[in-house]
């Protein structure tokens, strides 16, 4: 117990005295993670949109592997882009084993399918009167897509936040294709693993600290975006 | 204006409309009544071209919509339709009315412009800058309304557009729907199950039962000459009766009804079998006078025994047991003044005019 404490209050330190490799460690996972979830949203919006609005054979089924992919396991995620990028993998010219590309493709990977899935269920919750009225004010095809993208734009955000959230706590994929290279890829959920594997718990804690306070802020800036502007 | 041929659809295997034709003339307003899942949605949705009819043609103004390189945008873009349940977006009023103007590409300032307009037009300007989704069900069916009609449509097609709604809030929209054909001179297209309101708004009225447009024309027609009972029915006719015509003097018919001699008008010959339909605002009911016969020009003075009286609004329905079964509507007043009350003998007069004839259905 008394350990724990020790460990709170060297980590308490750490963070007012904004220890150079926290914050360094905590840039590197916020750009990581960022980068990962705009890059899955620019694919997963689009795509969720086509999955919607267009009718197709096995689409309800399509639907239900996305679904099945949230729970992926981030290892195995993580093996699938190992081999793809390492350098005997068909992306392996490219070099983006064990660098900050290579994390963000990862997760990028990672978090498309729950994205996907959530803007999928988004726009379907949209009421389907939305969509009569947009056609019959005059919208073309194009205008009601966009339209009823914007309607359930606290929906997807609520998604991105969601994303963003499995990529910035996953570990598999961080640890696997960036290797956990100190001042090169050491991001959050590594580096916890990593001090608390060498018993340096005053570091993890501090770690921890920062991701909850992170996803804390994520929570709070959605709850108030989506109170102001949903009433 | 509108001109559907034989207009049938299906979903899966049921169909849901079958065989419709209908002719709506320019600056007219036209109600489809009738009751709930008769079809009357789906042939507004026809008409705005979001369903595409199974089988059928469809002309506006003068043009196939369902022809191969048809426009339907552009002649979506024509029209304008109000919801049953409006739909609005989660975003200002204002916002609210300008998205027809947005997707015609209309300019800015000329959208601010129209848009104040149609708000004034609804009587909501001054709530130009709420977020719609905190607006009561009538504030949004005006809405709904002002951003149909700020693009200016030449056809308004407005599906149950009181439904829900308190009666205050109702009388508003049906002003305002006056007004807007009265004014724009706008054809508007409206289908109601409230068949007081199809006959308080309506040039025109058509009537559709189970998918089929029944009957169509003047209030006069639908309300006092319904082409079978189930219009009849609708239309809030309880005495429907069926009886032989024993002879027919100029149009002027005596009829059997269970043996009992009625006066009608009709040109039908003797020997028919006919269906008598009565409104029960057309039978006076009196007590019994003991002296005997009073002069008067109603036809059928009919004996009877009251059965039933329910409480109508303002009204009390009657029912009478003449040797067939009898509906009167009396006011509250005139029903304390007679002391009607079950059992009570009563005289139900009727003119012959008063009662609509038709042949009767096999």
């Amino acid at each position: 117990m008394g350990e724990i404490m020790d460990g709170f209050s060297q980590a308490i330190t750490l963070i007012v005295t904004a220890n150079p490799e926290l914050v360094e460690i905590t840039i590197r996972s916020l750009y990581i993670s960022l980068s990962a979830t705009f890059l899955a949203a620019l694919i997963a919006i689009p795509i969720g949109g086509l999955i919607h609005f267009r009718e197709f054979p096995g689409k309800q089924a399509l639907i239900t592997c996305i679904q099945t992919l949230y729970s992926v396991p981030t290892v195995i995620v993580g093996l699938v882009i190992f081999l793809l990028i390492s350098r005997s993998g068909p992306l392996g010219y490219f070099g983006l084993l064990y660098t900050p590309l290579g994390m963000i493709l990862g997760q990028t990977v990672l978090v498309i399918p729950i994205l996907l899935g959530l803007v999928v269920s988004s726009l379907a919750g949209v009421d389907r009167g939305i969509r009569d009225t947009l056609i019959s004010l005059g919208a073309t095809g194009f205008q009601g897509v966009i339209e009823i993208i914007k309607e359930a734009r606290f929906a997807i955000l609520g998604a991105v936040i969601l994303g963003f959230g499995r990529a910035i706590s996953e570990v598999g994929v961080a640890m696997m294709i960036g290797g956990n290279i100190r001042g090169e890829t050491r991001v959050l959920t590594t580096s916890i693993a990593l001090q608390t594997g060498m018993g340096e718990f005053a570091q993890s804690i501090a770690l921890g600290i920062i991701l909850l306070a992170i996803a804390l802020v994520v929570v709070v800036v959605l709850n108030v975006v989506t109170r102001r502007y949903s009433a | 204006m509108i001109r559907l041929e034989a207009i049938t659809k299906k979903f899966g295997t049921t169909s849901v409309v079958k065989g419709v034709d209908l002719e709506i003339h320019d600056g007219e307003i036209f109600t489809l009544i009738g009751p709930s899942g008769s079809g009357k949605t789906t042939v507004l949705r026809i008409l705005d071209l979001l369903d595409t009819p199974t089988t059928g043609r469809y002309f506006f103004d003068g043009a196939d919509t369902q022809a191969h390189g048809a426009d339907t945008l552009a002649l979506r873009r024509r029209m304008a339709m109000v919801f049953q349940k409006p739909a609005v977006l989660n975003t200002t009023v204002a916002e609210n009315v300008a998205f027809g103007l947005k997707f015609r590409g209309v300019a800015s300032a000329r959208i601010r412009e129209r848009v104040a307009a149609a708000l004034d037009l609804v009587g909501l300007a001054h709530l130009s800058d709420r977020r719609a989704i905190t607006l009561s069900g009538g504030e949004m069916q005006r809405v709904a309304i002002a951003r149909a009609m700020v693009t200016d449509p030449e056809v308004l097609l407005m599906d149950e557009p009181t439904a829900n709604l308190d009666p205050v809030s109702s009388e508003t929209i049906e002003c305002l729907i006056r007004r807007i054909n009265a004014e724009q001179k706008t054809t508007i297209i409206l289908t109601t199950h409230d068949m007081l309101q199809g006959q308080r708004l309506a040039d025109r009225i058509g009537v559709m039962m189970d998918g089929c447009l029944v009957q169509q024309g003047s209030c006069q027609d639908i309300f006092f000459h319904p082409n079978g009972q189930k219009v009849a029915r609708f239309v809030g006719i309880d005495t429907i009766m069926k009886g032989i015509i024993t002879a027919n003097t100029n149009g002027h018919a005596f009829i059997d009804i269970n043996g009992i001699p009625i006066e009608a008008v009709t040109p039908l010959p003797p020997s028919s079998r006919v269906e008598l339909f009565l409104r029960p605002e057309e039978v006076t009911v009196s007590l019994p006078v003991p002296s005997g016969d009073i002069q008067k020009s109603t036809r059928n003075r009919l004996p009877g025994t009251i059965t039933k009286l329910v409480l109508n609004g303002p009204f009390i329905r009657v029912t009478i047991d003449c040797g067939f079964s009898l509906v009167a509507l009396v006011t509250r007043r005139s029903s304390e003044d007679l002391h009607l009350a079950v059992g009570t003998r009563v005289i139900a007069e009727i003119k012959a005019t008063a009662i609509h004839v038709i042949a009767a259905t096999a």
